[in-house]
């Protein structure tokens, strides 16, 4: 067995065999010419065929991918008509006296190195669009018809690096997946591959050999791995994740844009858990209604300092905006002596899981919380937005932190900074004191959402990150359930709505009692959102639930 | 002549999509339309290529500059039209 390495662009699992793409070898052409006014009518000449093609290109393009995949070209139209390209082209055939050929070529070089000493990745990868339009002019100088790739069967296409123009002109029925050599996450082959949910990898080096040429593969699009001669069981393991994403696809297809409706017409949110705005491409992508958990906690375990406000505000943000108008509810910080930052230096703890973490941290430190809470009110000015209190015991701890949520409110009033003055505060459910104090907690918070994997924990008093325990770890115990169920009475009782946020909620064994106790929303991995939705539609809760609930008590 | 600023709140800054908008909106004045970053780079919105090469980050305030016989009506069109583009 080969694997080799390169970095997830597209996800996806697929197996074919390897054909590698040799771009025909670049135009032979002179480097000075006699007569510059007629290298500069030829550049002129070349130019504008090379905007019609690319204008030509850009309706292909918005037809296959969509607006996002015309952009690109419509781009490369705007580079090529570029007047800055034009002077430096101008300059190379009047006073260098360069052919047209020498002349774009040089001029593109020069560009595509200004992008690349950028310090932005994104501007880096723009590079490869200004070269691609200068061999596209100089394909058109010469005479040449652009190089066209003619596929018999699918295939796993295998090149150094792809340039747009040569990605949108394939048969995509024949491609299994793209795998470049060089390129980026931010290149357009990644970005197209992405619009048309074809599995992509790139920066998988190695791979360009002749003696692979036709030898059957596995791309994993997610993982950045390609397998050659895959032994039996990482062949098993890699064909049940291709049949898995089939099934989603299939549902994908069949249920997007459908609500999350039983049979006898109880309408549940399904919306996702992520940790931070990378993640949402993959919301999108399953349909999922939302954001139902953010875990701020990425923010703070992936810096070296304390983040700032202004770090803060941009994270939220970038989960805010893009969801244009759906809600995220993101999660005070849950760290402590389990999840442990070097810029928060916290005593060892016997027992961490019950030590100073989460609320209990942030009601002792409120120098630390109220830089986060500054940070999310700004943000809520950009979005819907609902803030979750992780960890709460009893209803102090709540009013505690609606007491420093309204000190901030009147903060950001003084200075003037644009905030939305009604943002839902939330209890998270994972305490079985949380559970049984819900009564209470619903006269005062707006909304909860339970944590199954800490409820479980702490109610069975069974330490979730030992393996000696899996068999004692049980989430479905009726312990656990009538928690929840008791929950879910109380705060309707007083008006307020209930989500389930742990890993119980894509449980798509459970949804059937879940809808019977009544339960609003479901906020589950982004895969899950439609295996969830297939299963309320299929079920109607008047057959089952009044007998899952009998038999569950509470 | 006519100034005003304008912050990006796009994420990625000003990247190709946004300058190319800009650029072709800036083609149907009459006036010339020069902005400027706050590196002190600037650029003309005719020039994609030095639109992109400024470097301008999301939350960064741009300048821009109008200078021509409709800079008032052209400067107003863009200020209204800049928060749906960049």
């Amino acid at each position: 067995m080969t694997t080799i390495q390169g970095h997830g662009a597209s996800a996806g699992v697929t197996c074919g065999p390897l054909y590698l793409f040799r771009r025909p070898p670049a135009p032979v052409y002179a480097d000075t010419a006699e007569d510059p006014g007629a290298e500069w009518a030829r550049f002129k000449s070349a130019q504008t065929r090379a905007s019609l093609q690319l204008a030509g290109l850009a309706r292909r393009a918005l037809r296959q991918g969509g607006q996002k995949a015309a952009d690109l070209f419509e781009t490369h139209q705007l580079l090529a008509e570029d007047l800055d390209f034009e002077d430096a082209v101008q300059r190379s055939i009047r006073l260098d006296g360069l052919t047209a050929e020498a002349a774009v070529n040089k001029s593109a070089e020069q560009f595509a190195r200004m992008f690349r000493e950028m310090d932005d990745a994104y501007m880096q990868a723009r590079g490869d669009d200004i070269l691609d339009v200068g061999r596209r002019i100089l394909r058109i100088l010469s005479g040449r018809a652009e190089g066209r790739l003619e596929l018999e069967w699918p295939v796993i296409l295998v090149s150094d690096e792809l340039a747009p123009s040569e990605t949108i002109q394939l048969d995509k029925s024949k491609i299994l997946a793209f795998v470049t050599e060089g390129g980026s996450a931010n290149s357009h082959t990644a970005i197209l591959a992405r619009t048309m949910g074809i599995p992509a990898v790139f920066g998988a080096e190695g791979l360009l050999r002749p003696e692979y040429e036709g030898q059957e593969a596995f791309v994993d699009g997610e993982t950045g791995q390609i397998v050659l001669d895959a032994d039996d069981e990482t062949r098993d393991a890699l064909l049940e994740k291709q049949q898995v994403q089939a099934r989603l696809a299939q549902l994908l297809r069949a249920l997007k844009g459908q609500p999350n409706r039983t049979l006898d017409g109880r309408e549940l949110e399904v919306v996702c858990n992520i940790s931070g705005p990378g993640d949402l491409p993959a919301v999108r992508a399953n349909d999922g209604g939302g954001v139902g958990l953010l875990r701020s906690e990425l923010l703070y375990l992936q810096s070296t300092v304390l983040p700032g406000e202004e770090e803060q505000l941009d994270f939220y943000r970038s989960v805010l905006e893009p969801l244009h108008g759906q809600r995220a509810v993101i999660r005070t910080l849950d760290i402590g002596a389990d999840k442990q930052v070097d810029y928060l230096p916290l005593p060892a703890e016997e027992n961490p899981a019950l030590g100073m973490r989460a609320v209990r941290l942030c009601l002792t430190r409120p120098d630390l919380f109220r830089v986060q809470l500054r940070a999310l009110y700004r943000a809520s000015a950009y979005g819907n937005l609902a803030i979750l209190f992780p960890m709460v015991s009893s209803p102090w701890e709540f009013t505690a932190c609606r007491a420093l949520c309204e000190q901030v409110q009147r903060e950001l009033t003084q200075e003037g900074v644009a905030f939305c003055r009604d943002v839902p505060l939330g209890v998270m459910i994972e305490t079985p004191a949380a559970a049984m104090m819900s009564e209470e907690l619903a006269q005062v918070a707006d909304f909860f959402s339970v944590g199954t994997n800490d409820l479980t924990q702490y109610t069975l008093a069974c330490d979730r990150q030992s393996g000696q325990l899996d068999q004692f770890y049980d989430p479905h115990h009726p312990a656990v359930l009538r928690m929840i169920r008791r929950a879910a009475k109380a705060i309707h009782r007083h008006g307020k709505w209930i989500g389930i946020c742990g890993e119980l909620a894509g449980d798509v064994q459970m949804t059937e009692l879940f809808v019977a106790m009544g339960i609003d929303e479901l906020s589950v991995s982004p895969s899950q959102v439609l295996p969830v939705r297939n299963t309320l539609r299929s079920l109607d809760s008047r057959v089952n639930g009044p007998r899952l609930l009998e038999e569950l008590g509470e | 002549m006519k100034e005003f600023t304008y912050v990006i709140q796009d994420p990625v800054g000003l990247h190709a999509r946004p300058a190319g908008f800009l650029l072709r909106r800036a083609k149907n004045y009459h006036s010339s339309v020069l902005v400027k970053a706050p590196s002190g780079r600037e650029a003309n919105a005719a020039k994609l290529m030095a639109l992109m090469s400024m470097g301008a980050k999301a939350g960064d305030t741009l300048t821009f500059i109008l200078e021509g016989d409709d800079e008032e009506v052209a400067a107003a069109d863009l200020q209204q039209y800049l928060p749906e583009i960049l």
